[in-house]
């Protein structure tokens, strides 16, 4: 038995085979740490205990070595977050372009603040530094996917495209 | 999808070939790809230095250092491996260019990490990418992945003895390991703390061997250098600062967007001109020119002010990652100060006490400030607390808080007065924001 297989479980055979192949890698093995706690939340939402404990099994450090290094980079988070995460930049480039009424209009709509999440689990809500998109502003991320050039007005249709691709997935999920 | 612009002053370099289709491999090499690598694997190594040197290239992510120097700065013989590190941890509030290379041109970037890594006699090279960018990951990804399928990449590139390999990697989201020790301790799997220089990474680097360091637009200009000549692409520019830039221009524009323009090129023609000018036909109140950390430019300072390092630096300035914000008059510059400030106190990463404190304590004064609750020595404060942060901290994060603040206060000072005693924000309408 290898020492993984009480662990392995938790992630699906895709994910698990894309573990396997980042310790793999590196001339190091913990360069894999950072990348392994991406995908993995990707795939199981946050990271938990669970998700934390099968990481550093993997790369042969200890829990509290990877809780030391996810704790420092904001992308990571300890608790779920929505189905779609909608990353509203507020920094001086969206500022400038109205990126604040962008989101306040997605308060309003979603009725939630910074880091909350809506009770159906569909959307959660982030006010965030730079992404990248300054000459496109105001700009966000509904997870990895790039919205620029937006306005207060953009926003229904933003979450109701997403809303309902929440919906055929969980309609194909339950087929 | 990022709009791309076009302007008739640019100069088309690095920007040649987006907007092709060059993230296919085959289109990439069509479109006179992948002959620089060819031909520095025929030249060797002193060569491939000597032209870098020659090109006046300097350091694209900020600091403007001499990019053939710092590859000589790497010893020749060495007991541990050596590593080229490609900076795309791409964070510094109002750029956004190596967003456009990954996405029009990845392959520019790994030809670049590939002669690079000759220049220096390394078999490895890593391109490091902010976290956020994952549907840029996945075109270098692919890139490599063609790369490697052509023989391009591998134990014998382009069918020589020569061995090179590229590893791609995602980050997690921090500013802070845009910085050059911190993003090797980011790849290290270690949390984005900055090591103590010297060493310097060309001497003990990424897993202690020595290691070569350069922003993404670096490394995608350095295969345009060879095609080029060092000659003919220090020409572009003007003096000490060889060829083209990306600029970024965001904020109240008419036109926003990344125009190449040469190295030397007027800032008020590029606000003015390229980009169309102050939004609605407002007045323009100030420039940040180069990212959100270069102290802040009044109209009256960029009228013949050229854009490359030194003559930014002369007037008291810097010219960073390029990203020039425009502001217009309808801007409260303490709320501008207090967003900008808030940025670095979300990304200081705690390690060096003047910095974690210092940024604390400006967001604290400048959020007061905001609200009306300043008091007229508040003002002194802020510069005294920034000026203390000054040359504090093991990597230049406190500078650039520290930097900006100086500025403001500095250059509006009048604006800070007029939110003394309770008086409501005259600009803002985002004052509960100021609350918080």
């Amino acid at each position: 038995m290898s020492p993984n297989s009480e662990t392995m479980s938790i992630f699906s055979p895709r994910l698990a085979a894309r573990l396997d192949a980042l310790v793999q890698k590196y001339p190091v093995k913990r360069s894999a740490l950072i990348p392994m706690l991406l995908y993995a939340q990707d795939e199981i939402g946050y990271l938990s205990d669970a998700v934390i404990a099968a990481v550093a099994d993997r790369i042969g450090i200890t829990e509290l070595e990877v809780r030391n290094v996810a704790t420092y980079y904001s992308m990571l988070r300890f608790k779920p977050a929505g189905k779609f995460n909608i990353q509203v930049c507020t920094n001086i480039s969206c500022m400038l372009r109205g990126a604040y009424d962008l989101y306040e209009r997605f308060q309003d709509e979603l009725g939630i603040g910074h880091k909350g999440v809506t009770s159906d689990g569909v959307f959660s809500l982030e006010e965030v530094e730079c992404i990248g998109a300054c000459c496109w502003a105001p700009a966000i991320q509904v997870n990895y996917d790039f919205l620029d050039e937006l306005n207060p007005d953009s926003v229904p249709e933003i979450l109701s495209k997403y809303r309902s691709a929440a919906k055929s997935a969980g309609e194909a999920s339950h087929a | 999808m990022p709009r791309l612009v076009s302007h008739p002053d640019e100069v088309k370099i690095v920007s040649r070939r987006f907007g092709m289709g060059a993230a296919n491999i085959d289109r990439y090499i069509e479109l006179g790809g992948y002959a620089a690598a060819k031909k520095c694997l025929e030249q060797g190594p002193d060569w491939v230095i000597n032209e870098m040197k020659t090109s006046n290239l300097r350091g694209r992510g900020g600091a403007g250092f001499p990019a053939g120097m710092k590859w000589s700065f790497v010893p020749k013989q060495s007991a541990k491996p050596k590593y080229v590190l490609v900076n795309g941890d791409e964070s510094e509030p109002g750029t956004c260019k190596d967003h456009l290379i990954f996405l029009h041109d990845p392959h520019a970037v790994i030809e670049g990490t590939i002669i690079a890594g000759l220049a220096i006699g390394a078999k490895l090279g890593f391109i490091y990418l902010r976290g956020e960018y994952r549907y840029l990951i996945e075109i270098v990804e692919k890139a490599v992945a063609d790369a490697y399928l052509k023989g391009y990449l591998g134990k014998n590139i382009f069918g020589t003895e020569t061995e090179f390999q590229i590893i791609t990697q995602t980050g997690a989201g921090a500013y802070e390991v845009g910085e050059e020790s911190a993003l090797m301790e980011s790849l290290e799997g270690k949390r984005g703390v900055p090591r103590i220089k010297p060493p310097f990474p060309a001497v003990v680097g990424l897993y202690g061997g020595p290691t070569v360091i350069n922003n993404a637009e670096t490394i995608a200009t350095v295969p345009h250098v060879i095609d080029m000549g060092g000659e003919a692409y220090a020409a572009v520019g003007s003096a000490r600062n060889g060829g083209t830039r990306l600029f970024g221009v965001s904020g109240h524009v008419e036109r926003p967007g990344v125009y190449e323009l040469p190295m030397g090129y007027n800032l008020k023609k590029i606000v003015y001109e390229v980009a169309g000018g102050v939004r609605g036909g407002r007045k323009l109140k100030a420039v940040v020119p180069g990212g959100s950390s270069t102290p802040v430019l009044l109209p009256e300072e960029i009228e013949t002010l050229g854009m490359d390092f030194d003559q930014v630096g002369k007037a008291g300035s810097m010219l960073g990652s390029g990203g020039v914000v425009v502001i217009d008059d309808q801007t409260c510059m303490v709320e501008f100060a207090l967003r900008t400030i808030s940025f670095y106190q979300h990304e200081s990463c705690g390690w060096c006490i003047p910095c974690r404190e210092g940024t604390d304590w400006l967001k604290k004064s400048l959020t007061r400030f905001h609200a009306g609750f300043g008091e007229a020595k508040d003002i002194d404060n802020i510069q005294y607390l920034a000026e203390n942060m000054l040359g504090r901290t093991f990597c230049p994060l406190g500078d650039a808080a520290a930097m900006p603040t100086i500025a403001f206060v500095k250059k509006f000072r009048k604006e800070f007065e007029d939110h003394l005693n309770g008086k409501p924000c005259p600009y803002a309408k985002h004052t509960e924001m100021a609350v918080i």
